[in-house]
C-alpha cells in the first residue's frame, strides 16, 4: 500500500514539481503567512521521477489567481498546478513564464524610478527563461534574484 | 518619438541624426539664421545640476527660433512639495511642445515618455542613459576622423560608474570600432556590460596601462575619476596620477590621435594639452548644439 505523508485534500490547489528547496519561497510569494485561514501542507525534499527531488505545497480551499501563477512560474518554471474540487483533479497545468512581467515584482535597482512612489507598475521583459532573467523596461537593470523582489 | 536610450536607435538612424546635425552647423555657429522651430516651446526640466547639457539644449532651441522654459533645480518648484514626476510631466506636457529631462533616478525618462504625449528627450537619468551625449561624441569622432568604424578608441577613467562610457561603448561597438578600456582595477568596465559589447561581435581589450594603450589609439576618450569613489585619499592620488593626460604621455601617441572628454574635467587632462591639435574636448562641447538642434528639429517634425 502506498504511504501518504499528507492526505489528499477536498478542495484547493496542489502545487507539484516545485524546484527542490524553493517551497518556502513559493509560500512567501503567494502570501501564506501567520494569519493563514486554511490548512497548508508543505512537503520538502520529496523523491521525484522527473527531477530527482522536488517540493510540494497543498493549499486547502484556495485557487490561485493568474498573477500568483506568474509569480510561481518565475521562481519554479517547471511547477505544475492541480486544482482540486471535491477530491478530483479538476484542472492540471504547468505554470508558464509570461513574456512580460507587470506589477508582480519590484526592480532590484534601488535607484530605479519605479521604486520612488511614482504611479506606475514595475514592468520587465523576460530576456531568458532558463535561468530566469528579467530586464526592467525603465532602467534596463537585469534581475535574476526573483524571490527577493516579488511584491 | 522619444529619445530615451541609445539602444533604441539603429546605426542607420544614428547616422541620419549626425547628417542632420552636420547641416545645422552654420546655424549652430550663428553664421546663418533659422526659424525652423519658430513658435515652439521646449520644457527644460533639470532635477540635477548641469551646465553643458542644459545650456546647449537651450542654445539649440534658441538657434532654431524656439523658446525654452523650465527649472534647473527642483527647489522652489512644486517638485520640492513632493509632486510625483508623473504629475510634473503631465503638467509640462500641456505647456510645451517637447520636454528635455535630467533626473537623478534611472528610468525617469522612460517613465516621462509614458506620461507625456509630447516627445521626451533624456538628458541623463542617474547612472542610466545619456543618449544625446553619445550622439555628440559620435558626431565629434566622425567629424575629426571622417568615419567612426575602424577607429581604435581607448576609453579611460571611471568605467564602472560612468554612464557616458557605457552608452558610448555600446554605440561604438555597433559601428564596429575597436575598443580598449583602461581603468584602475576597482573601476573597470562591469562584466555585464562587457558581455553585451562582446555579443555585438567586438572583442574589447581591458587593462590598467594607459601609456601602452595610447600608442596605437585613434581616439582617446577621457572621463573623470571621482574622488568619492575612494575611501583612502592616498589611493585616489595614486590612481589620479596614473591616469593623467599630459604632453609626456602624448609623445608616443599617433600624431592625429584626438582627445575627447565629456567635461567637466578636474585635473585628468593637463591644461598644456589644450593647445595641442589633439585636444577636441571644447569642440566636442560645442557639438552638443548642432546635434541637439538636429534631435529637436526631428522630434518636433520640422525635419525628417
Amino acid at each position: 500500500m502506498k504511504e501518504f505523508k499528507v492526505t489528499p485534500i477536498r478542495n484547493g490547489t496542489v502545487i507539484d514539481h516545485i524546484q527542490v528547496g524553493t517551497a518556502l519561497k513559493v509560500l512567501r510569494i503567494i502570501g501564506v503567512k501567520e494569519d493563514v485561514s486554511s490548512t497548508v501542507s508543505v512537503l520538502m525534499h520529496v523523491p521525484s521521477k522527473k527531477a530527482g527531488w522536488k517540493d510540494i505545497v497543498k493549499i486547502e480551499d484556495r485557487e490561485l489567481d493568474p498573477k500568483e501563477l506568474d509569480k510561481i512560474a518565475l521562481i519554479s518554471p517547471d511547477a505544475t498546478i492541480n486544482i482540486i474540487r471535491d477530491f478530483n483533479v479538476a484542472e492540471k497545468f504547468v505554470v508558464e513564464v509570461p513574456q512580460k512581467i507587470v506589477g508582480i515584482m519590484k526592480c532590484a535597482n534601488p535607484g530605479c524610478i519605479t521604486n520612488k512612489n511614482e504611479p506606475v507598475e514595475p514592468e520587465f521583459v523576460v530576456e531568458s527563461k532558463k535561468p530566469i532573467t528579467l530586464r526592467c523596461i525603465y532602467c534596463d537593470r537585469i534581475t535574476t534574484d526573483i524571490s527577493e523582489n516579488v511584491i | 518619438m522619444d529619445i530615451v536610450s541609445i539602444r533604441d536607435f539603429s546605426r542607420a538612424q544614428i547616422e541620419h541624426v549626425l547628417d542632420v546635425a552636420e547641416r545645422m552647423l552654420p546655424v549652430a555657429k550663428g553664421d546663418e539664421k533659422s526659424k525652423l522651430l519658430d513658435g515652439k516651446v521646449l520644457g527644460s526640466l533639470f532635477y540635477e545640476p548641469s551646465t553643458r547639457t542644459r545650456l546647449s539644449f537651450e542654445a539649440a532651441m534658441a538657434r532654431l527660433g524656439g523658446k525654452s522654459l523650465g527649472f534647473d533645480e527642483p527647489k522652489g518648484s512644486s517638485v520640492a512639495k513632493g509632486e510625483t514626476l508623473a504629475d510634473t510631466i503631465r503638467m509640462v506636457d500641456a505647456y510645451c511642445d517637447a520636454i528635455v529631462l535630467r533626473h537623478p533616478q534611472e528610468g525617469a525618462a522612460r517613465l516621462a515618455g509614458h506620461f507625456a504625449a509630447k516627445p521626451v528627450l533624456n538628458a541623463g537619468d542617474g547612472a542610466g542613459q545619456h543618449p544625446t551625449q553619445t550622439m555628440l561624441d559620435l558626431f565629434t569622432i566622425r567629424k575629426s576622423k571622417g568615419k567612426i568604424d575602424g577607429n581604435h578608441v581607448v576609453i579611460v577613467g571611471d568605467l564602472k560608474y560612468g554612464r557616458t562610457v557605457h552608452s558610448l561603448s555600446e554605440a561604438l561597438a555597433m559601428f564596429g570600432a575597436q575598443l580598449t578600456f583602461v581603468a584602475p582595477p576597482t573601476l573597470q568596465m562591469p562584466k555585464e556590460h562587457l558581455k553585451h559589447i562582446q555579443s555585438m561581435g567586438i572583442k574589447p581589450k581591458s587593462g590598467t596601462d594607459l601609456t601602452e594603450a595610447v600608442k596605437d589609439a585613434d581616439v582617446l576618450y577621457v572621463t573623470r575619476i571621482q574622488k568619492e569613489r575612494f575611501p583612502d585619499p592616498a589611493e585616489y592620488q595614486k590612481v589620479a596620477g596614473a591616469f593623467k593626460i599630459d604632453p609626456a604621455l602624448l609623445k608616443d601617441a599617433k600624431k592625429d590621435m584626438i582627445i575627447m572628454h565629456p567635461l567637466p574635467r578636474v585635473n585628468e587632462i593637463s591644461p598644456e594639452v589644450d593647445k595641442t591639435p589633439n585636444a577636441k574636448y571644447f569642440e566636442q562641447a560645442f557639438n552638443g548644439v548642432p546635434v541637439r538642434m538636429a534631435l529637436l528639429a526631428m522630434v518636433l517634425g520640422a525635419v525628417e
